[in-house]
């Protein structure tokens, strides 16, 4: 004889089965919502060509950035390694690959200083390479996840900043590069003490893949906000944004 | 009111966060995913139709809204959960041994879920699991998020890279809890008009 099995909750769904049967409009009501959850997976991704979303987006990503600044602390340092735990080699990133890295000419090149500073001339190599220097060896984080660890040498960028006069209470600091890279940063992220106008990697001077002649490099924020091949920076109050932020990478892009 | 039967299983604010979350945990994971597409931790990538976001800038912003709404929320639950003094009454305590017992019933069918006042040992665990795995969610991502500004948290974490296994490993146990939760709610159904209608 088989054996008949008894499930504990027989009961409970038997009675269930029978009054979901019984009331054809809950079963609509069941069936609606299940659809309607189905539809809202399914358009998921089209949410982001709404104009609205994509507003409110933009918005939230503004007051992330507000969190950020107030999350931010001058004083704390990222974290520094021994060389021994450098990355080698260094994963080359850009929007583009390596056969496009603009080779700039050492000789012609100034970096361009314009906006509230007091002192406007454009620097040389040479000059730049006369300022205190120092290096770190850090850990440089990208915007997709990975990390590695380098080693940048260069001048404290608060040392250069107040050496050209710069209005130190303006709100950003932007930068423009020979590829048609831009960004801009926080002016206390500017100050801050690891934030450095980088002139080499690894000792040698800065190769062209990573930024030569001169690149900044700021441990506490990603990688988007570190660019490379700089030849103008510029000092405003007027938000200057920059080439992903503007597409909609996080303006602060805080680490 | 005075009939036990008829007195409310979920009360309103249980309910209204149970859902908040729901939509917040559905945003984190698929945006997730698309952020995790742009650098993988193992070989394999989640198809770009399961993800939120449209591209890694997109899928971020996503990430970085819904995080405010599930730490709000979470807040929220876990503070009225612990007030009303819910958290002790229907989660604890949790034996180990009435949880094998319970494993091993519902194993044989034979698990009852009659009573909606009182979680088995099993639907304990479990949401002891994902109350924990949520936080353990929370805190890692604010290690990737901000490895430098919380420095004793980036090394409890094991550094910044860790962090992204165990955030990723804890997306995994979140969404494992979800797969068990909807077969439990499929299977009893009534269950999902208790957390609409809150009896």
């Amino acid at each position: 004889m088989r054996k008949r099995l008894h499930h504990p909750d027989q009961d409970i769904i038997l009675k269930e089965a029978i009054g979901q049967i019984a009331s054809p409009a809950r079963r609509r009501f069941l069936t609606g919502s299940l659809t309607l959850g189905g539809l809202t997976l399914l358009t998921g991704c089209d949410l982001t060509n709404s104009q609205g979303v994509e507003t409110a987006l933009e918005r939230i990503s503004r007051f992330n950035d507000k969190a950020q600044a107030w999350l931010f602390d001058p004083k704390r340092l990222a974290p520094t390694y021994a060389e021994s735990m450098m990355t080698r080699p260094f994963p080359f990133n850009a929007f583009y690959g390596l056969d496009r890295v603009p080779r700039v000419d050492a000789d012609s090149f100034r970096l361009e200083v314009s906006g509230l500073v007091a002192d406007r001339h454009a620097w040389t190599l040479a000059e730049l390479r006369a300022l205190p220097q120092t290096d770190q060896v850090t850990r440089h984080i990208c915007v997709e996840g990975w990390s590695a660890i380098g080693k940048w040498g260069g001048v404290p960028f608060h040392v250069f900043l107040k050496r050209i006069g710069a209005d130190l209470t303006a709100q950003y600091v932007g930068f423009k590069c020979a590829d048609g890279y831009h960004t801009s940063i926080d002016m206390p992220t500017a100050l801050h003490p690891q934030t450095q106008l980088t002139l080499t990697y690894d000792s040698e001077t800065l190769p062209a893949r990573y930024g030569f002649p001169m690149k900044i490099r700021i441990p506490t924020k990603l990688g988007y906000k570190n660019p490379k091949h700089v030849q103008a920076i510029f000092v405003t109050n007027s938000y200057p944004g920059g080439y992903w932020e503007d597409q909609g990478y996080n303006w602060f892009g805080g680490s | 009111m005075t009939d036990p039967a008829r007195a409310l299983v979920h009360p309103l604010w249980l309910r209204l966060t149970h859902w908040l979350n729901a939509l917040a945990v559905v945003i984190l994971v698929m945006s997730g995913w698309r952020i995790y597409n742009a650098s993988p931790l193992f070989d394999f990538r989640f198809a770009n139709d399961i993800t939120l976001g449209g591209w890694l800038g997109g899928a971020i912003q996503w990430h970085f809204a819904a995080m405010w709404l599930l730490a709000a929320n979470g807040l929220i639950y876990l503070g009225l959960n612990v007030v009303s003094g819910r958290l002790w009454r229907r989660f604890l305590p949790v034996s180990p041994r009435a949880f094998l017992a319970d494993i091993k019933a519902a194993l044989r069918g034979r698990l009852s879920h009659a009573d909606p006042h009182r979680y088995n040992a099993v639907q304990r665990a479990a949401y002891l699991f994902v109350m924990l795995d949520s936080l353990l969610l929370v805190l890692s991502g604010l290690v990737i998020w901000k490895s430098v500004q919380f420095p004793l948290l980036r090394e409890l974490l094991g550094g910044y890279d860790t962090a992204r296994y165990i955030h990723f490993f804890a997306m995994t146990g979140l969404v494992g809890f979800v797969v068990v939760h909807l077969a439990m709610v499929a299977l009893v159904p009534r269950t999902l008009l208790t957390m609409i209608r809150g009896r």
